[in-house]
């Protein structure tokens, strides 16, 4: 499963993250918040007007908004 | 032997560094811009608890030395000393959220592995205590193994230990031995430690409630959000108009004082003319929109430090999307409502280049404070003061009109622009929610004062020799015994060319030589239609009578309806087009923007006059 498609307020751990088909400096930015493999994270909003994009991801004590192709790329398992 | 000393803040974005900044230095503080980029340089004087100065640079907030934007890039210079033409601060202060540790400290250990004078300000105290958690200065000390003072910056709690702080590493610099810098880490063995060090620091850790979640619920709902966003924008539009009236009327009144009093003081003549309709009638028709501004600006500055800015980006990140930008660009685009300048500056957050390109070209399109004068001018002169439904006044509707007018322009532009020339892969949306705070007065004040001292000194400077020529270009040659001073003048004559050019569009005379110096700063179109009717009233013998009754007398409801759909989209700011020059590095975007913004102004000042006229009004 997909970070995207985890239920709002589930809390799950980051298994692996795609990299590749993400831009490096997103790839970057998003590291350097801590939203890697092994990170403890949760969907805490999703979308605007019934949309699924943005979302924000809760991780440790900081809200981060992602865009729906970033939280694609992170293979999550609920915890 | 005296030398100047520096130290500098740094740390992660949303740390509290800027409100830390203002408790430190008050208001004391320089903003410039770094040489060669548009980052902008804060830089303060701290004195020492020995009374000795240093001085204190805000560096941009960082993730990491590995730097994702521009603003990034500066910080890691400037630290490292390879930033030309800048010192390398002596001391870092290193700014941590203390709600947020573990977070923080991963950039942290970058800052502390340096190995220079570095001492840590464990700030917004209050807030962690808030979230329920209990912290230990003292371990956090231990294991970082540089000094950690806490500080609650908004309540200028810990400001004289973290001077005294300061002072002891500045000491040690003296017989500083050079710097050892610790053994490289990777950034997964820095978030190990950071999590090791914030477990050990953190003594309590209550459930607590967490405010900012609770109000997320409703700020960031899906439906409730944007109506609220939407609720929020329309009032400080509405209150730009209303609540600015009585301090605009009271400097309004306060200029004719002036010039009354001038003219009973000192005799007739060249210099009393000049002085009251030059000067007065023109720099006078701006100041009065001091209010207007500091209102807008207020709006701006409490979203931004109350943490609420970030979600409206969030909310507004799906509609950006729709045109190929990114809910980045509406914190610029939003600055831009106030000026674009600083607007084209915060564009360097976004890490996307052609989104950053994009942001920068459509920036003009959003209605600056500058266009204000114009559109309150004309509508309080053309637009009944009436009421549509309940408390919403037709003129500030009229006003939200032109914005939102703005808005959709610069939509559309950004649709098409993301489609030719800026063409290039959809750009993501990565940011920080910073946790909700209660703005305090008195950072709310240095911003305000900050913004409304660029705007006087504008007036002062810009507006005040702008209108000078005006005067002195209307004024001579002096007119012959029946004929008009305008006509006479050398200015009628420019004008006379320039309005050729915009007579199809409804221009009258006035308005193409207000054209011309407006390209200065768009409001000086207000201050030379006052200073071209006060020199008309003149020579006509006629009482001048207030500004926007001269203009309800003398121009149409097409034309005036015209002049508000030019100033819509009008490049007119030599400031604008040079900031944009500078953060494209050429002339290339700059013309590019120039021109298609004209096109567009004159398209749209011209159907707009042609379909007034249409329907008989």
């Amino acid at each position: 499963m997909t970070l995207d498609q985890l239920d709002r307020g589930q809390r799950a751990t980051v298994l692996s993250v795609d990299w590749a088909i993400l831009a490096p400096e997103d790839a970057k930015r998003l590291q350097a918040m801590g939203l890697d493999q092994g990170a403890h994270v949760a969907v805490a909003h999703r979308g605007v007007f019934g949309g699924v994009d943005p979302l924000t991801v809760t991780i440790g004590r900081m809200t981060v908004a992602v865009r729906r192709v970033h939280a694609a790329a992170m293979t999550v398992e609920a915890i | 032997m005296s030398r100047q000393r520096r130290a500098a803040l740094v740390g992660n974005p949303n740390s509290g560094k800027s409100a830390l900044f203002n408790a430190l230095t008050g208001a004391r503080q320089k903003i410039a811009n770094y040489p060669g980029v548009t980052v902008e340089r804060k830089a303060g004087r701290l004195i020492l608890p020995s009374g000795a100065p240093v001085e204190l640079i805000d560096l941009p907030g960082s993730y990491s030395f590995d730097a994702a934007s521009p603003d990034e890039e500066v910080t890691r210079k400037v630290i490292h000393g390879e930033f030309p033409g800048e010192v390398q601060p002596e001391v870092l202060v290193l700014v941590l959220d203390a709600a947020n540790l573990e977070q923080h400290l991963v950039f942290a250990q970058e800052v502390i592995a340096l190995g220079r004078p570095t001492v840590v300000a464990l700030n917004m105290l209050d807030l962690a205590e808030r979230d329920g958690l209990t912290l230990d200065p003292a371990a956090l000390e231990k294991a970082l193994g540089v000094a950690v003072i806490p500080t609650v910056a908004v309540r200028r709690r810990g400001l004289t230990e973290l001077s005294e702080a300061i002072e002891q590493a500045e000491a040690r610099v003296i017989d500083a031995s050079p710097a050892t810098p610790a053994r490289a880490t990777t950034l997964p063995e820095r978030r190990q430690t950071a999590r090791k060090v914030a477990k050990a620091a953190i003594v309590g850790e209550s459930a607590g409630h967490r405010i900012h979640a609770q109000v997320d619920r409703v700020l960031l709902h899906p439906w409730i959000g944007p109506v609220i966003l939407f609720a929020i924008l329309f009032v400080m539009f509405q209150a730009v108009f209303a609540w600015a009236t009585p301090f605009a009327d009271g400097l309004e009144a306060a200029v004719t004082a002036i010039s009354d009093w001038v003219i009973a003081t000192f005799p007739g003549g060249f210099l009393r003319d000049l002085v009251t309709q030059g000067v007065l009638a023109g720099v006078g028709s701006v100041v009065v929109f001091l209010p207007q501004i500091v209102i807008l600006f207020a709006f701006i500055l409490v979203m931004e430090a109350s943490g609420y800015m970030a979600r409206a980006a969030f909310i507004m990140d799906r509609m950006m999307a729709g045109v190929g930008l990114s809910g980045k660009s509406f914190i610029p685009l939003l600055s831009s409502f106030a000026c674009a300048i600083p607007g084209i500056m915060a564009t360097r957050s976004i890490a996307d280049p052609k989104d950053r390109l994009t942001t920068i070209l459509i920036a003009p399109l959003m209605t600056c404070s500058a266009r204000l004068p114009v559109y309150a001018l004309i509508i309080a002169a053309v637009i009944p003061q009436t009421t549509v439904g309940a408390g919403i006044g037709l003129q500030g509707l009229v006003l939200f009109a032109l914005y939102v007018a703005g808005i959709v322009g610069a939509m559309a532009a950004a649709l098409l622009l993301r489609r030719t020339v800026t063409q290039g892969a959809a750009s993501g949306f990565i940011m920080e929610m910073p946790r909700y705070q209660m703005p305090r007065l008195r950072d709310l004040a240095i911003g305000l004062w900050q913004r409304a001292w660029i705007f006087l000194r504008r007036a002062g400077t810009i507006i005040f020799a702008a209108t000078i020529a005006l005067w002195v270009l209307l004024s001579f040659p002096q007119a012959e015994p029946g004929e008009s001073q305008i006509d006479a003048s050398f200015a009628g004559m420019v004008a006379d060319g320039v309005h050729t050019v915009v007579e199809p569009i409804g221009f009258n005379r006035e308005m193409a030589l207000a054209l011309v110096p407006a390209m200065a700063a768009r409001e000086v179109a207000v201050s030379s239609l006052a200073t071209t009717y006060a020199v008309d009233s003149e020579s006509e013998e006629q009482t001048a009578l207030a500004l926007e009754h001269e203009v309800a007398a003398r121009w149409s409801l097409p034309t005036a309806l015209a002049f508000l759909a030019w100033f819509v989209f009008a490049p007119q700011c030599l400031s604008t087009i040079a900031v944009a020059r500078r953060e494209t590095n050429g002339w290339k975007w700059p013309a590019f923007m120039v021109g298609y913004l004209f096109v567009l102004a004159y398209v749209f000042a011209g159907l707009t006059y042609w379909i007034a006229v249409a329907l008989g009004l």
